[in-house]
């Protein structure tokens, strides 16, 4: 195999990728305790990337929810369970659904448009012309995106578990007839804090990477609207993977952690 | 004063500048001239720190800015004002933001310092009255001006025009000439100029690089340029092709 045969190129830059984003994250990290990050870019992108994503993480939920626990319902009245079908969506929606959905939604909606846009700044000069203003790309393009999403993430994903349970309790009580009681007993019982705490956890991993890997992707875009497409297309396709293979390693680490 | 010494620089295989070496001192008018993918822009944004070379040193004010972190960059670039081709600016702000975002960032003014300053640089560029206007509305020299506004609001010593009148018709491209030709003047800066317009060489520039063969190929007062009797100038300066040296 010779180095310009197309595996050893793919490795090559999956290592300057990898070798480039955590640079990024490291110059996120210094900036964060060096400079104070404007208030007003901090609240335009909590609206944006909070207040505008709740339509799609909410009709998520929702329907997450209700197809759960349809599908629990149908298992558990085989073996006379149905009164645990709450508490199946109570801890998939809080440890695993309601974050790991989320994220790939606000993956899809956030991270592709972080990715447009620094990436058309970059290709119109707009990225050098700050530079030349005396000012870090980080602190004005990255920081207040990498905060807003930390900060809308945890956010977006309670209204999803919550949007989640409640849907799946319409469904299991008012349509396929689940004693209300006894299943609301049993997802209080069976869902615990370490569910909660774990889900939480993961979804702020998980907005650290659609920031970061939105934000490198459109800073090293390449040159032209082709180069904009690109970068898109693989941030949002680099975070949703991200996304899904670090949730098996945080539940595996996480489940040891906590109980 | 810029000083730039064998200057080397390559994107993959592609050599674009290959020993650069020149030397600018305080308060000149400096016009590179060179042909289209010549290697112009990217010699100017190595003055700038924009990028960095494989090779050779490049001094401000006799400080070498080759090898600088991003973060030590910032103060070197608070000297300079940069006015690109497409003049970059930010379309998610205002006119008036746009011209103001190194004052607003520097923390040092008040947003009626800032007001009043921009509202002063849009009148010398000729377009007061247009804060409240988003790039988008603006026309391609109208965006220009606003972006030499923006380059010299902060009072840069050296101002670099990449490409100042490329894609404007005749009489625009001329008021950007008279508009450099005035700030040069009257903010008392380093001008160095990028272009391939020969009539905006001639108007802007006491001295000219051409840059050729990846190297500067002539460095002489304007008017010797014009004059040079050297064939590969000759033809530069006049526009004329030999059909086998020319790439697209």
């Amino acid at each position: 195999m010779t180095m310009s045969g197309t595996p050893a190129k793919w490795f090559i830059r999956t290592v300057a990728d990898l070798g480039g984003f955590t640079l990024l994250a490291a110059e996120v990290l210094r900036s964060l305790v060096s400079v104070r990050p404007s208030f007003r870019d901090l609240v335009y992108q909590l609206y944006f990337i909070g207040v505008k994503s709740q339509s799609v993480v909410l009709i998520t939920g929702a329907f997450t929810g209700m197809v759960l626990c349809a599908q629990a319902f149908f298992q558990f009245q085989k073996v006379k369970m149905e009164t645990g079908t709450l508490a199946l969506v109570g801890v998939s929606m809080s440890s695993e659904l309601g974050p790991v959905l989320t994220g790939l939604m606000v993956a899809g909606r956030v991270g592709a448009a972080m990715a447009a846009e620094l990436g058309t700044m970059r290709v119109t000069e707009q990225v050098d012309a700050l530079r030349t203003l005396a000012t870090h790309p980080v602190d004005y393009l990255v920081v207040p995106r990498f905060l807003a999403t930390l900060i809308a993430m945890p956010l977006l994903t309670i209204e999803a578990i919550a949007v989640g349970i409640g849907s799946a309790y319409v469904v299991g009580v008012h349509f396929l007839g689940i004693d209300a009681a006894y299943s609301w007993a049993h997802m209080l019982k069976y869902v615990g804090k370490s569910d909660i705490a774990m889900g939480m956890f993961k979804t702020l991993c998980f907005g650290m990477i659609i920031a970061l890997v939105g934000c490198y992707k459109g800073l090293n875009c390449r040159e032209g609207a082709e180069g904009v497409g690109h970068a898109t297309t693989e941030a949002v396709v680099t975070a949703s993977i991200s996304i899904l293979m670090s949730n098996f390693f945080l539940t595996l680490a996480l489940r040891g952690l906590l109980e | 004063m810029i000083e730039v010494r064998d200057l080397k620089r390559s994107f993959g295989t592609h050599c674009v500048l290959d020993g650069v070496s020149f030397r600018i001192d305080a308060g000149e008018a400096v016009v590179i001239m060179g042909r289209s993918g010549g290697g112009k822009s990217v010699l100017l944004k190595h003055l700038v720190g924009l990028l960095s070379p494989d090779a050779g040193e490049v001094l401000v004010d006799g400080r070498n800015i080759a090898n600088l972190g991003e973060r030590q960059m910032l103060e070197v670039r608070s000297k300079f004002g940069v006015l690109f081709q497409g003049a970059a600016l930010f379309d998610s702000l205002t006119v008036a933001e746009n011209v103001g975002f190194a004052l607003s960032r520097s923390g040092k003014c008040t947003p009626a310092e800032v007001a009043n300053r921009v509202a002063e640089m849009l009148d010398m560029v000729e377009l007061p009255g247009i804060q409240d206007k988003k790039p988008a509305e603006l026309s391609g020299g109208m965006r220009k001006r606003v972006g030499l506004a923006r380059a010299i609001v902060h009072r840069p010593a050296i101002v670099l025009y990449d490409e100042p009148t490329t894609g404007l018709d005749p009489v625009v491209s001329d008021s950007i000439d008279q508009l450099i030709l005035r700030v040069c003047e009257q903010m008392k800066v380093t001008s160095i100029v990028v272009t391939h317009d020969m009539r905006s060489a001639r108007r802007i520039g006491k001295r000219i690089l051409y840059l050729r063969d990846r190297r500067i190929y002539l460095d002489a007062p304007t008017e010797a340029v014009f004059a040079s009797t050297d064939p590969a100038v000759h033809r530069f300066v006049n526009g004329i092709s030999i059909p086998k040296e020319i790439t697209f």
